[in-house]
Formats: structure tokens, sequence, C-alpha cells
């Protein structure tokens, strides 16, 4: 038992990090939520009016000259969201046997991989991407390679379609859906697998009923930390996706860089929050039953 | 049918199985082990922990492919059938039982997974709870047992199959003392009821004596004794076992022979009377267990052969005193003597000397060959 005395003291090692959020983190969020239901200024800025136009604007009741609706805006909140759950997907589909594979190798190459697989953190996000905007272009390596080996007679379009977006963000997404799953399968005693084979399941039922139900948490721990940075991405859009695939973030950064319109920029931004804490509430809500359940 | 009974339920021969040491060279677990187990008996594999006991285990389950050798289960042999496809179940040391499902869930998984139906399958889940004396736990998860309720659903998940064979690898080395030696007797008379049979694994000597109708004494992956319980005890056939099983002390040395009985003489010049049997100049250990030391009698008769030792100290043990005596020539001895025994002990101080004597027949002699 820690004692009272002990527990306060203890209290005191949060000081720094509530200090940091409370001012750059929840200071901000409480400015944007507040400058989302003011008047935009005419030369950006904002008025101190109460205005739920911005609101309107998104979601089908605005009137006003400026503040028109226009169901673009909820188009692309709906394609990021499809995106994003998408490359959820990928990255599970690529990660999870890769992680398999990985925790039965010997420490010293689980070591060694796990590394390498840190190892894109090392270069500036941007040069990777350009990277992939050299490799997806039409003259780029893909299509030389392709129409080389003659398998093509034109170059396909990838570079400015979803497609482009999709591999762009599952590529600097990937680490973040492999190291959690790769941390819970780790930790999963192989004896169960053992008891499970041993009492007639075969290595599908076995995956099926032991593996996949045991590593839930950290498909449940990957899924959001790859749903929440997709959703909200700009620069991968921006690289790959050009003008053609805009995505929420994209939006959100135009309202505030481009139009100068502060308002409707954080009322865009506060409905993402929205979007996303509700999704993960009822997602983490699933599988916390289907785990009491079973 | 009758065919069937007649065959052994399982073979091994020539079993070896090498692994390879982290430091480099080869480990040999299983060298050269052949045994058949016959139908519905209690069988112990009994042995220091690195003797090969787990590996012989895991290769009848099919979790270890054997480098040479052969297994059969029920007469057909199992070379390349995944664990999965053989008629065998294990309890687990450590139980490994499933924490994300029930103990119903649990118990009924071997069903689930072959596909029984749920009307069946609960009936027979409940029939198994039923018999461990876990009926009304069904809904609890594994972390909401204690130790010893975790066991039985163990044991529960593994019968409900209705394997030809049942493995335990230590299962009751997690529990404490009391548990386990009641753990010992509901296993004994379950494989009873069952008439199934149960292949255990243990470095425990006396839980292998309590349990087994056949103990297969390993060591070094070698087999060094198969037989009844009191088969290695009172006729251990190799100085390993009779080290192994039961307390002793044991003396090596050459039968010379006399005027009317063998007598082994120890290196360190010690002379013991031992039965017939023996031939002189055979290299032999004579056995002499606590039991069948008692005090000298007044006038010992001519079956009666005498040790002179000093008592050291007398330790209490509960049914029994326990006297550590120490010979002239520096040899520990032991004796456990039975009531009337024990009052003569009594009457002894720990460093005054006393006689010792035992039957010239009692102690078992090993002849090395």
């Amino acid at each position: 038992m820690i004692g009272k005395r002990e527990s306060r003291r203890l209290a005191a090692l949060l000081i720094p990090g509530t200090l940091f959020l409370g001012i750059f983190f929840m200071g901000p969020l409480a400015v944007m939520i507040v400058f989302s239901f003011l008047e935009p200024g005419l030369y950006g800025g904002v008025e101190w009016n109460f205005y739920h136009l911005n609101y309107g604007r998104i979601l089908g009741w605005a009137d006003a000259e400026w503040e028109k609706f226009d169901p673009v805006y909820a188009e692309i909140f709906f394609r990021s969201v499809r995106l994003a759950l998408t490359n959820v997907a990928i990255t599970l589909l690529i990660c999870y046997p890769a992680a398999l594979w990985v925790s039965g190798l010997t420490t010293r190459w689980r070591t060694i991989v796990v590394f390498l697989i840190t190892l894109p953190f090392f270069v500036s996000l941007v040069v990777r991407l350009f990277c992939w905007v050299l490799i997806l272009r039409p003259s780029g390596f893909l299509n030389s390679t392709l129409l080389g080996l003659g398998l093509i007679s034109e170059p396909i379009d990838i570079i400015y379609t979803e497609t482009a977006v999709l591999i762009g963000m599952a590529y600097i997404l990937l680490p973040f859906m492999f190291l959690p799953l790769y941390a819970s399968i780790e930790k999963l005693d192989h004896s169960l697998v053992e008891a499970s084979s041993d009492l007639g399941a075969s290595p599908y039922q076995t995956f099926l009923r032991v593996i996949l139900p045991m590593t839930l948490p950290g498909i449940a721990a990957g899924a959001v930390l790859v749903f929440i940075p997709s959703l909200g991405n700009f620069i991968v859009p921006d690289l790959l996706g050009g003008a053609k695939v805009l995505m929420i973030g994209n939006l959100v950064e135009q309202q505030f860089l481009s139009a100068r319109n502060w308002p409707f920029g954080s009322a865009l931004s506060v409905m993402i929050m929205l979007v996303m804490l509700l999704l993960i509430i009822f997602f983490l809500r699933r599988i916390g039953r289907s785990e009491i359940v079973k | 049918m009758i065919e069937e009974a007649l065959d052994y339920i399982a073979e091994v021969k020539d079993a070896v199985k090498r692994f390879l040491a982290p430091e480099g060279g080869a480990i040999t677990a299983l060298d050269g082990i052949s045994l058949e187990i016959q139908q519905s008996q209690f069988v112990t594999l009994l042995g220091p922990s690195g003797c090969g006991k787990t590996t012989l285990l895991r290769a009848i389950s099919g979790f270890e492919e054997l480098d040479s050798g052969e297994v059969r289960i029920g007469g057909e042999l199992v070379t390349g059938v995944p664990p999965y496809r053989r008629p065998v179940n294990t309890v687990f040391q450590n139980y490994a039982l499933f924490p994300h499902l029930s103990v119903s869930g649990n118990i009924g998984y071997g069903l689930e997974v072959a596909g029984v139906p749920r009307k069946e399958r609960d009936r027979r889940v409940g029939e198994a709870l039923e018999r461990v004396g876990l009926a009304g736990f069904d809904l609890r998860k594994p972390a909401q047992l204690s130790g010893g309720q975790q066991q039985r659903v163990a044991l529960a998940r593994a019968i409900i199959n209705q394997p030809k064979l049942l493995l335990l690898d230590e299962p009751l080395s997690a529990l404490d003392r009391n548990l386990r030696q009641s753990m010992q007797l509901e296993l004994k008379s379950l494989q009873h009821d069952l008439g199934i049979c149960f292949l255990f694994v243990t470095h425990d000597q006396e839980e292998a004596l309590t349990m087994s109708d056949q103990v297969i004494v390993l060591n070094q992956g070698q087999i060094e004794q198969i037989g009844p319980p009191e088969a290695h005890y009172h006729q251990p056939a190799t100085r390993f076992v009779a080290e192994f099983i039961g307390d002793g002390t044991l003396f090596s040395g050459e039968i010379q022979n006399t005027i009317e009985n063998p007598i082994l003489v120890t290196k360190d010049g010690l002379s013991i009377a031992v039965g017939v049997g023996p031939k002189v100049g055979d290299k032999a250990t004579l056995i002499i267990r606590p039991e069948q030391l008692n005090i000298a009698p007044e006038n010992p008769d001519d079956s009666m052969v005498i040790l002179d030792a000093v008592l050291e100290q007398s330790v209490f043990q509960g049914a029994t005193r326990r006297y550590v005596c120490q010979l002239a020539n520096g040899t520990s001895i032991s004796a456990a003597p039975t009531e009337s025994g024990d009052q003569a002990f009594s009457r002894v101080k720990p460093g005054e000397p006393v006689r010792l004597a035992y039957r010239r027949s009692a102690p078992h002699v090993i002849i090395e060959t």
C-alpha cells in the first residue's frame, strides 16, 4: 500500500507533464473550440460574435452570403474516414503475418528486425514521400520497370490517385501497426498454442480461436495508432494525391493558411475530433465486450 | 476389439533425440529408448530434470519429432502425424488454460473444434465438470480459480476427448504438499474409473510410488528400470535407481568368500555379510534401507548382521523417528525403526555407541556386470 504522503510525492512527478500539456495542448484546444463558434473576420482573424454557420457550412444549414453549405465538405469527410479505415485494414494485413514471423525468430534476429522497422524514422518524412513521387509518377521507377518488362504498353496512372495516397499512408504508418502487434504476439504464451493443437485444433482453428483473440489488444492499439494519424493526415494527400484526392487534413490546412478563415478551420478540426472520439469509443467498447462474451 | 485389447496402447522403439546446446555441441535427450505401455495402466516416467522424460512425452504427443526411432499409438505409426491428429491429450505443467475462455469454454474446446453439436457438448462438459468436482464453476474465468481448481479444469479438458492415452507433464508440481497428496489419490481413482491409460511425468519419487502401476526410471536419456513401484524400491536394478528411489545407505565393493556367507568388502576396508546370491569376485552394491535397521538384540541369531556405530542425532519425522548413526569408517547410516525398535533406540543418547542389526537376507544386492 502506498501511503498518503507517498502518493502525494508521486503525484508531484506529474507536474511537468501536466503543465506542458495544460499550456500547449489544452489551451490551444480551448481556443480552437471557442473560435469555431465565432464569426470570421473579413481579412482573417475573428469577430467576437457568436456564429453557428461554420458548422452549418459542413452540416447543411448555412444560407448566408459568404458561408454557403456545400456537400463537398461532407464528401471529403467521408472520404477521409474511408481512406483511414482502409489504411488500418491494409497495415493490419501486412503487419500481422510479419509480426507472427518475427516473434518466431531468435532473440538476436528479433532485435535486428525491430530495429530495421524503426529505421525509416531516421529519415525525414517529406524526403521519404518525395521518393514515392519519383517511384509512382508516369516516368517513374514503377512505370519504367513495367514498360521495360513489356507488361504494360503505356504508363499507368497511379500518382495523384487514391491508390497513391493509400500506398503512402500505409508506408508511413506501418511501424505504428507493427510495434503494438508484435508486442502482443510476442507476449503470447506458446503453451496455449500447443494446448490448442493437443486438443485437436488445426493450425487454422488455433489461429482463429486462440492466437487472434489473445492478440486483440495489440490489434486494437495498432488500429487506433494508425487510424488517428491517417484521418488527420495532410502531407501524404498533398504530395501523392495532388489536388484530386483532398482529405480533411488538407481542407483544414487550406482554411488556416490560404483562405485565412480560422473559425471555419476550427469547426472542421472540432468535427474531426468528434468523429475520431466516437469511432474509437465505439471500437474499443466492441473489443472490450467481445472479450467478456467469449 | 479383443485384438486391440491385447495390443499395447503405445510403443516407443529405439527413440533418439538430440538438441543443439546453446553453447554448441549436442545434448542427447533420448538415447535409444524402447518401451511399451499396456492398456488402462497408470505409468510414470520418473527421473531427475534433464533426463529426457519430458522430451519422451512430447515425442508421443507430437510436439517433438524423433531423430530416429518410432512411436506407435494404438498400433499405428505416428511419425509425421501432427499433434492435433494424434489420439492423445496432455495436461500441461502450467495447465495452459485459455485465459479468454470460461471454464466450460476451456473444457469444451476439444469438442468444439471437433464440431460436436452444442447440446451434446454442454452435456459432456457438465459431466466432466461433475467428475472433477467443479460443478457450478462453468462460467468462471481461469484467473478466478485457485491452483487446484485450475488443475482440475486442465484435467477435465484433457479427458473430454476420450484419448487413448492421457499424458500428464508434472501437473502437480505447482501445488502445495497437502493438495498434491490428495490430487495424487484423485488422479489414481480417476484413472481407475476412466480406464484410460495415464502416462505421468514426474521427478518426485514419492509421487511415482504412490500412483503408478508401472514406473519407468529414466536417466541421461536411457531407461534404468521398468517395473511396478515395489520392484524399484525393493529390487533396484542399478545404483542410480537405488539412490533415486527411497532412502538408504549404499555400500559398493567386491564379494569375497569366507567359510559361511559371502562378504562384501568395500574400498575403505569395511566388511559386510550379504545374503545368498552374489558369487565370489562379483562387483556388487548393497542397499540398506532405514526401516531394515534395528538395535541388535542381546543374543542375535545367525540370520542377523551386526554393525557397530555411534548415534549422531535423532530426528523427529512424525510417524517415525530417524536415527542418524556413523559407522567406524565414517559412513553415515540412518535407521527408522518401527515402534518397538524405537523404544530401544530412545535409550541411547547422541554420542553413545550403538549396535545396529538387520536380517542378512533383507537388503537388496545389485550385481554389476
